[in-house]
């Protein structure tokens, strides 16, 4: 039935996995690819959500995933750090390579590679999910102390130095219930710092929060954008993706349609899709 | 009086309102403890004028039966600490995918829930030791083991509810850091969990303080044991029962107390 609406995937060429193929030189600060996600299916029950995935991020890149609601791109995160095991495809995280297998999701050595994953892509979520039982000290140095066996010490010593990069240090001892959704995430971003991982999943990380306090939100992730953490943002907020991205991806229909530096992608879309998804945003 | 009120200004009117409120409750307070001490006073009355009220004993004898309250409460606060250990293992088999852990638990729940407690007090202490003289337990220890068993079966769903309510985000959270699953029980969804059930938990206990009643039976010697042992001999069978029963009156209205102040606290906790 939602056939007709589909984009004719046969008549376009695939976009190359890495973004760059449209002759725009690659961004000077980016490395090697880091990230990578092949041929990647998402079915729930008969709903085909992602149709077909493929993308590359390197090393200190930015990645601004967009599109409609329902469009697959929260999925598509999900996907990456096995939070939703795919139905087909595979993702590599850092060298760590794993081949999606819903029939045997739950075994031990299939979940033992997702934890390998998970250490190496820290996960931001839209509702922040801060542990409301700990402090935020305790919050930061949970999965450091348990998970990298890091000494109780070395772990605080990490935690401070992330919270003074969101500008928290001075709530260490508050409980997340006393913290405003901003302050919330903001926390959330240090704790998933603390993990040192290779690359940030930003899941529409603004989109709980009131509008006066998205700025602060987004003032973080710019900086640590411009200081090469290489993260992908799942995101509405198109001005922030013009400013932080290194590259941004348009999704529609579980398929990626289109894909470029912002000031390409944002400005001039070449897919029909595209500009008509962008029409509600851009001033013109 | 009624021309007053145009001329009056508007703040004086809204104290007065509040002042009306505060005594109107005020006086239903009064009025409700003024109507359990009639009752009260005319249930004591009513036996003392039959005439065969024994103050002397009760003197006498009252002291004993009060300290049957410490054992009670000990064994309470033993039996629900087992039963809540019991209700964790249990509610982790009934939301377990496998299959053999969930069959164990929901025996346990189904067996303990369909059997009077009685009866498994009596299987504890008495039949038990038949097996083997290993089994044989002094009557405290089979009144704990018997009340937390019967009390986590029932606790069981409750902290399976409890669990089950703790966000699923939390869950994606911790895993999303890498904290493998048992740790993430353990850290993350446990604490939370206990404390969405702690006010049901000290639901049970209440509860439970007049449950305790049955492990008289195999010589505990609680309240009601007391009560029977001292009453029965000497014929001051009302005295040494309508004690009993007002101590367990007590005991639960000054528990229900903490209980509603800890409910309370809960309430207004995080989020």
């Amino acid at each position: 039935m939602t056939e007709s609406r589909l984009p004719d995937l046969g008549e376009r060429p695939a976009p190359a996995a890495s973004g760059y193929d449209r002759g725009s030189a690659l961004p000077t600060h980016v490395g090697e690819p880091i990230v990578k996600v092949g041929a990647l299916h998402k079915y729930f029950g008969e709903n085909h959500v992602l149709r077909g995935i493929d993308l590359e991020v390197r090393q200190r890149e930015a990645v601004m995933v967009i599109g409609r609601s329902g469009s697959g791109k929260t999925t598509l995160l999900r996907c990456i750090n096995f939070l939703e095991e795919p139905t087909e495809g595979w993702v590599e995280v850092d060298g760590v390579r794993l081949q999606a297998d819903p029939l045997r999701a739950r075994n031990r050595p299939h979940q033992e590679q997702i934890r390998q994953i998970r250490l190496r892509a820290g996960m931001l979520f839209q509702e922040f999910n801060l542990f409301p039982h700990m402090s935020v000290l305790d919050n930061c140095i949970e999965a450091p102390m348990r998970v990298t066996r890091l000494s109780r010490d070395e772990a605080v010593a990490r935690a401070e130095g992330y919270l003074d990069k969101v500008g928290l240090s001075d709530k260490r001892d508050e409980y997340p219930s006393r913290l405003s959704g901003g302050q919330k995430q903001r926390v959330a971003i240090a704790r998933a710092l603390c993990m040192e991982p290779k690359v940030l999943l930003f899941d529409e990380p603004t989109s709980a929060l009131d509008p006066e306090l998205i700025g602060e939100v987004l003032v973080v992730m710019e900086d640590l954008a411009h200081e090469g953490t290489t993260m992908i943002v799942v995101t509405h907020e198109m001005h922030f993706a013009e400013e932080a991205a290194d590259r941004v991806v348009f999704m529609e229909d579980g398929v990626i349609v289109e894909q470029g530096p912002p000031e390409q992608l944002l400005r001039d879309p070449r897919h029909e899709e595209t500009i008509h998804f962008l029409r509600r945003f851009i001033d013109r | 009086m009624v021309a007053a009120v145009g001329e009056r200004p508007r703040a004086q009117i809204l104290i007065d309102i509040d002042k009306a409120r505060t005594s109107r409750r005020r006086r239903s307070r009064l009025i409700f403890v003024g109507v359990w001490i009639a009752i009260l006073g005319g249930i004591i009355g009513a036996f003392a004028s039959t005439g065969n009220t024994d103050i002397e004993w009760i003197a006498e004898w009252a002291p004993f039966i009060l300290g049957g309250s410490g054992i009670t409460i000990l064994v309470c606060l033993c039996s629900i600490v087992l039963a809540v250990v019991l209700a964790i293992f249990g509610a982790l088999g009934r939301i377990s995918k496998s299959p053999v852990a969930y069959a164990i638990a929901s025996f346990y729940v189904s067996l303990v829930r369909g059997t009077p407690l009685l009866v498994q007090i009596y299987i504890i202490y008495f039949a038990l030791p038949t097996i083997s003289p290993l089994l044989i337990l002094p009557a405290i220890p089979a009144g704990i083991i018997a009340l937390g068993f019967n009390y986590g079966a029932y606790m069981t769903e409750i902290f399976r509810a409890g669990i089950e309510a703790v966000p699923r985000g939390q869950i994606e959270a911790a895993e999303a850091l890498g904290i493998p699953k048992r740790l993430v029980f353990r850290r993350i969804v446990l604490p939370q969990a206990v404390r969405i059930v702690t006010p049901a938990i000290g639901n049970e206990f209440i509860v439970m303080i007049k449950d305790s009643a049955l492990v008289s039976i195999i010589g505990v010697q609680e309240l009601l044991w007391r009560a029977e042992t001292s009453g029965r001999p000497a014929l001051n069978i009302l005295e040494a029962f309508f004690i009993a029963a007002m101590v367990y009156w007590v005991l639960t209205i000054i528990f229900s107390f903490f209980q509603g102040r800890l409910e309370k606290r809960m309430a207004r906790g995080d989020r």
